[in-house]
C-alpha cells in the first residue's frame, strides 16, 4: 500500500528524520496561506497524488509570499494528474540546496533480506544512477531480526568516500530509515532527494513509503495516527472497468474466489488458481511467448455460477481469443464444478467450448468427474502428469491458429 | 438457459408430500428444491447445474423416489435402490 508524500514524511518525522520547515498538508488556499505564513519565507507547494510526473504536470509550484502560496494551492488543488485528483497540497519551506543524496530501503526477494541503498547522486532515478554511475551507489543487506545500528549505516555511507559531520548526519538518517522499514512492515522506504542545505543541515525533500498489504493489521495504530482509513486500498493505479466487473462477480456469491482479476492487454484469457501456482502459470505463458489478457484468482470452491460469470467476463474482454484454465494440484476446489462453470460460461457467450478453451489443467478433487465433462464437450484437458509449464506451452501453441 | 449438466427427477407422489418436500428443501446445499404453493415441490431450474452430487436428497427420500441425472458422459443416474 502506497503512502502519500505527506504521510511518508509524517512517518519519517516520528523517527527523527529531518523535514523541511512547515511540511503540512493543506486542503484549501486559505490553509496553504496559513502554513506559508508560519514558514515565513519562500515555500514549495506540492500536489499530493499517488502518481509520478507532478513537476511536469504543474503539480509543484513555488511561492515567495503567503498570497502566492494561496494562488498556487488553488491551481494545484484543481489539477488532475494522470487521472488522480490531489488529496491535498503539501506546503514546505524552501532553502538553498548544496547537494542531493539518495537513501532507500527495500526488500530483496532473492537475498530474502532488506537492502539499504545510498548514493551521493540524489534527485534522479536511482536505477539510472546504478546504470550510468555505479561507483556512486553503495548497498548492504541487513537482518530484520537484529537491531539496525548507526554504525552499520556509517560503514555503508563511508563506501561513498563521505566523511566527517556529513557522514555522521547521513548515518543517523539512514539508520532511522532502516528502523522505520523494519518497525512498520514496509516494502519500500525511500528519501529522494535527501538534501544537504547550504547551512549544512540535511532535510528530506521527498519521500516514498510502501507498506506490505499483509502488515495493515499489525500496523493499525500507525495507520490510524496517519489518518489512513482501513478501507483505503491505495492501488498503484485506479481499477479498470474489467477489474471492477471482476470484483462484482466475486462479491455476488460468497462461495469461493472467482473474479479477483488484473487486466493486461494480451489475447489469452486466464482462469488460473490463486497464489504461487498462478504466478508460475502466468510466467510460463509469457516464457512460451503468450500474451495474457489478465491475471486471475480462482479457488476455494467457487460455485458453477461464479466460475461461469468469470468466464463470460473474460471472454467479453476485447481481443481475447481463447482462455486457458489451469491450476496447480487442488484439494479445496472441485475440478468438476470449475469445469461446469467454465463450459457454461463459454456456451452462454455463444462459443463452442472446444474452440474457446485452449487447455484445461486442474488436477485435484473430483478430477475424474471433471474430465468426463471436458471430454463430453471435446475440450483438451490434462492431468498432473503434464507440468504447468508444458500445459502453458500447449495453450500458447493453440493461439497460433486462433 | 436450461441446465447443461444435471437434471433431478422426483416421483409425483413425493412432490405432493409436504413433510418430504420440507426435508428435500432442508438437505440440498445448493437450493435445488423449493416449496411452492400448497406445500408442493418445485425444482429450481437455475440451480440445477450447481448440484454437488452429494446424494443427500437421495438419502432424505424413499428409495427410488429421487433421481439425479448427469447430462454428460455416460449419462449416469444417481438413485437409491435399497
Ligand atoms: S445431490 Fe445434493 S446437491 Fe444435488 S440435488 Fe441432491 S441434495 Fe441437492
Amino acid at each position: 500500500m502506497r503512502f502519500y508524500e505527506y504521510e511518508s514524511k509524517q512517518l519519517f518525522g516520528r523517527y527523527g528524520i529531518p523535514l523541511p520547515t512547515g511540511s503540512k498538508v493543506a486542503h484549501s488556499a486559505a490553509e496553504a496561506e496559513a502554513v506559508a505564513k508560519e514558514i515565513n519565507g519562500p515555500a514549495v507547494l506540492k500536489s499530493q497524488v499517488l502518481t509520478g510526473g507532478r513537476m511536469k504536470a504543474g503539480g509543484v509550484l513555488f511561492a515567495d509570499t503567503p498570497g502566492q502560496a494561496a494562488e498556487a494551492a488553488t491551481k494545484i488543488l484543481a489539477l488532475t494528474i494522470n487521472g488522480h485528483a490531489p488529496r491535498g497540497v503539501l506546503v514546505e519551506g524552501r532553502a538553498p540546496v548544496k547537494q542531493e543524496y539518495y537513501i532507500g530501503v527495500t526488500w530483496d526477494g532473492f537475498a530474502r533480506k532488506p537492502v539499504m541503498i545510498c548514493s551521493d547522486m540524489g534527485g534522479i532515478d536511482i536505477e539510472e544512477v546504478a546504470e550510468t554511475h555505479p561507483e556512486h551507489i553503495a548497498k548492504r543487506h541487513f537482518s530484520t531480526l537484529l537491531p539496525f545500528s548507526d554504525y552499520m549505516a556509517k560503514e555503508l555511507i563511508a563506501q561513498l568516500a563521505i566523511g566527517g559531520a556529513e557522514l555522521n548526519q547521513l548515518s543517523r538518517i539512514a539508520a532511522a530509515l532502516a528502523r522505520v522499514f523494519i518497525a512498520h512492515g514496509l516494502t519500500l522506504a525511500e528519501i529522494n532527494p535527501l538534501a544537504r542545505l547550504e547551512d549544512g543541515r540535511f532535510v528530506c525533500l521527498d519521500g516514498h513509503v510502501d507498506m506490505e498489504d499483509d502488515a495493515r493489521d499489525s500496523q493499525k495504530a500507525i495507520l490510524k495516527a496517519l489518518g489512513i482509513a482501513p478501507e483505503e486500498k491505495r492501488q498503484a493505479r485506479p481499477p479498470t472497468q474489467f477489474e471492477i466487473d471482476g470484483a462484482a462477480v466475486d462479491a455476488a456469491d460468497h462461495r469461493g474466489v472467482a473474479g479477483n482479476v488484473v487486466e493486461f492487454d494480451g489475447d489469452l484469457g486466464l482462469v488460473i488458481g490463486a497464489g504461487g501456482g498462478s504466478l508460475t502459470l502466468f510466467d510460463a505463458i509469457r516464457k512460451h511467448g503468450g500474451r495474457p489478457a489478465n491475471y486471475c484468482e480462482i479457488g476455494g470452491n467457487p460455485s458453477v455460477t461464479k466460475a461461469c460469470e468469470l468466464t463470460k467476463l473474460i471472454l467479453r474482454k476485447p481481443g481475447v481469443k481463447k482462455i486457458a484454465v489451469m491450476m496447480n494440484v487442488v484439494s479445496n476446489t472441485r475440478v468438476d464444478i470449475v469445469a461446469r462453470g467454465v463450459i457454461k460460461g463459454v456456451i452462454e457467450s455463444g462459443h463452442k467450448p472446444a474452440d474457446k478453451i485452449a487447455i484445461f489443467r486442474i488436477p485435484g478433487s473430483w478430477e475424474t468427474e471433471g474430465f468426463k465433462i471436458l471430454q463430453h464437450y471435446g475440450v483438451e484437458y490434462c492431468d498432473r502428469t503434464v507440468s504447468m509449464y508444458e500445459a502453458a506451452g500447449r495453450a500458447v501453441a493453440k493461439m497460433q491458429d486462433a | 438457459m436450461a441446465a447443461l449438466f444435471i437434471n433431478v427427477e422426483v416421483d409425483p407422489a413425493l412432490a405432493k408430500d409436504a413433510a418430504a418436500v420440507k426435508k428435500l428443501v432442508e438437505v440440498c446445499p445448493v437450493n435445488i428444491f423449493a416449496e411452492a404453493d400448497l406445500g408442493l415441490l418445485a425444482i429450481v431450474e437455475k440451480n440445477l447445474d450447481e448440484c454437488t452430487l452429494c446424494e443427500l436428497c437421495l438419502q432424505a427420500a424413499p428409495a427410488g423416489a429421487v433421481r439425479v441425472k448427469k447430462l454428460y458422459g455416460d449419462r449416469e443416474v444417481l438413485v437409491r435402490t435399497d
